[in-house]
């Protein structure tokens, strides 16, 4: 389908395929078996200036502001992400994550704050994290721990965050803490904390199932000094800094789940034209056929959703909550769906780590569950169905 | 540091096909791109630039849509193109496409390095970077692997060989064929693919470099092509079953009479 991507946009996705190609492809299995965290291939989409299209010019980015708002960036961020997720889901969290980290960043920063953080992120010489999950808060945010006290002109940090991306590569973090804990969620603030702190270090790292070229970690505050010049946006607004945040990121997660989906489906369709059984290519079988062209199908969908939400919010719809929640929940159900079958597709083969293909299947599985459960992202569409009628 | 890249678009494929009526290459439905191992020398330009300072500057000989490649090697980081293309050139073998190579870069004014790829992955000569060499009078070192030092107009480089390396001390200006081994090609920035896009490319034809048409093309060109053919496939080979001994001794016996 032709979604119409200006010209730069065309560039951004041939640049994004062609380091998926060249650099990530040949090494994906062996980040997937090592568990490395890809440095050299940060460095190659620093370079190729991937990590300044979602940055305004001002700052170091490549983003053009009109009429002084900045226009563009998400649909971008899809493009390349979904580009590199089409070889390995694992790498792409990891620019992905970095865009999570500079978002709040980019939406309640001060100008001081952005002049400071800003250019070494557009640049990719650094990258961001974003903070929110403590072991007894995942979907229940609300039920955070950390807390950030006001002493003169510093804030003190105290609590862990878990299940980090980023965690530990990332130099600049955006934590959220609460500042009130009798106001509940309203008593939440957010913070940008800088990797080197006193009192900010790193504990557990994750092994995980999937996406395992990413780094997930635990940070530990204890009693972590802050200047107060730190604090994104006001006090209390942590948790609506953390939703816009998350309106704005989660088009990324579904787009790393359709590259994840579309990067199998390549593979499998290739795969069935090769493998014979019963003195014919398997892909001459109707049966096969047709899961083909429901997962095609099906991907194109997600695909339709994603892009248009993005557009959405490159054009800066205030409301898009309920779009990004439908945009996440249907690429990553899609992402699962595709990949398990194309798995089946592959038959013994596709169980066994030689081949490609079950990596797919487990890098998929993350992007139901993160940056909000699908069921979340169901309760937040249900949440704005029900508001939309009460109008 | 004055650098010059000599580069050219070839055909994607290794498997180049001739058409059997014309013995021309099929290029029809096959993507250009510029020549792998020219690759290696635009990344070697742009190393030595970051090295030392100066600019690179990229020329090609070829027709309108070699611009393609030029800019592309902008996009990379080179600073300025110049086309070379002109209908004379048609039909020019290694020594005439030499010659207007070196022709332009005499035009082009003082330089330090000329760097070409060891070959090009169509032609597979390797005789353009010599040739450029030979009309310009200058030393040229081929399958250069690496550059080692520069150091007062004089260039230390090792130079690949099937046995191991040679290491070579030359004065500048020089030309340096390179081979795969020298560097890791960058992928281009999208700063650069946006700044490749409205760049100018500049075009001379015999004109502008100021030779003489008869220099050039078909007529400039001593090689004549007098036939290309696919060789026939080898006939399959023997193979002698039985007792180690006793296959060694058909094996030599067989040697022997067909000696």
């Amino acid at each position: 389908m032709d979604y119409l991507l200006t010209e730069e946009q065309v560039m951004i996705k041939e640049l994004a395929a062609r380091i998926a190609e060249d650099k990530i492809r040949p090494i994906a299995a062996e980040l997937d078996k090592t568990e490395q965290f890809p440095r050299e291939i940060i460095n190659i989409l620093a370079q190729s200036d991937l990590f300044a299209i979602f940055i305004p010019e001002e700052f170091g980015g490549t983003l053009q502001l009109q009429d002084g708002r900045m226009v563009g960036g998400v649909l971008d961020l899809c493009l390349a992400t979904e580009e590199l997720s089409k070889a390995c889901g694992g790498v792409a969290v990891c620019y992905a994550a970095s865009a999570l980290g500079t978002f709040p960043i980019l939406i309640y920063g001060t100008q001081e704050q952005k002049k400071k953080y800003l250019p070494s992120l557009a640049k990719g010489e650094k990258l961001a994290a974003f903070g929110l999950t403590e072991p007894e808060a995942g979907s229940d945010a609300s039920a955070i721990k950390t807390t950030a006290k006001k002493e003169g002109n510093s804030y003190i940090l105290n609590g862990t965050k878990h299940f980090i991306t980023n965690g530990a590569e990332a130099e600049i973090y955006v934590i959220i803490a609460m500042t009130d804990k009798s106001k509940g969620a309203r008593g939440a603030s957010a913070f940008i904390v800088e990797k080197g702190t006193p009192g900010f270090s790193f504990g557990k790292k994750e092994d995980k199932m999937g996406i395992r070229a990413s780094i997930t970690s635990e940070l530990i505050f204890n009693d972590c000094k802050i200047p107060k010049e730190n604090l994104l946006g006001k006090e209390g607004m942590g948790f609506i800094a953390t939703m816009r945040t998350f309106d704005m990121s989660r088009p990324g997660v579904a787009a790393q789940a359709l590259g994840i989906a579309q990067g199998a489906l390549d593979l499998t369709v290739r795969y069935a034209k090769e493998r014979h059984q019963f003195g014919k290519s398997i892909s001459s079988f109707q049966g096969i056929q047709w899961m083909l062209s429901d997962m095609a199908t099906q991907i194109e969908a997600a695909r339709a959703l994603v892009y248009s939400t993005a557009r959405m919010i490159d054009a800066g719809r205030g409301s898009v909550a309920k779009e990004s929640a439908m945009a996440k929940l249907f690429a990553s159900d899609t992402a699962m769906r595709v990949t398990t079958d194309c798995v089946q597709i592959f038959g013994g083969y596709g169980y066994m780590r030689d081949y490609p293909i079950e990596k797919y299947m487990r890098d998929a599985k993350i992007t139901q569950i993160y940056e909000g459960t699908n069921q979340i992202q169901r309760n937040i569409i249900a949440l704005q169905l029900i508001k939309e009628m009460v109008k | 540091m004055e650098i010059i890249v000599c580069i050219k678009q070839v055909p994607e494929t290794t498997e180049v096909k001739i058409n059997p009526d014309t013995n021309t290459l099929i290029r029809e439905g096959i993507k250009s791109i510029i020549n792998p191992f020219d690759m290696y020398a635009i990344e070697e330009g742009l190393r030595l630039k970051e090295r030392f300072g100066g600019r690179v500057r990229v020329i090609s000989m070829g027709p309108p849509q070699a611009e393609s490649a030029l800019r592309e090697a902008i996009s990379m980081g080179c600073d300025e193109a110049i086309l070379l293309s002109d209908r004379a050139f048609a039909g020019s073998d290694t020594w005439a496409t030499s010659f207007v190579l070196a022709s332009a870069i005499k035009k082009m004014g003082s330089f330090d390095i000329i760097l070409c790829g060891k070959q090009a992955s169509d032609g597979d000569t390797a005789q353009v970077g010599p040739g450029i060499s030979s009309h310009l009078d200058i030393p040229q070192v081929t399958y250069v692997k690496k550059i080692e030092s520069i150091d007062n107009g004089i260039s230390r480089v090792e130079r690949m060989t099937e046995e191991g390396y040679e290491v070579i001390e030359l004065p500048l200006p020089a030309l340096f064929t390179v081979v795969k081994e020298i560097n890791e090609p960058r992928i281009p920035s999208l700063r650069g693919m946006m700044k490749a896009r409205s760049a100018k490319i500049t075009l001379w034809g015999i004109g502008e470099i100021g030779i003489e048409s008869a220099a050039v093309g078909l007529s400039g060109s001593p090689t004549r092509v007098v036939r290309i053919f696919t060789p026939p496939p080898r006939k399959g080979g023997q193979i002698f079953h039985g007792e180690t001994s006793e296959v060694v001794d058909r094996l030599v016996q067989l040697v022997k009479d067909e000696i």
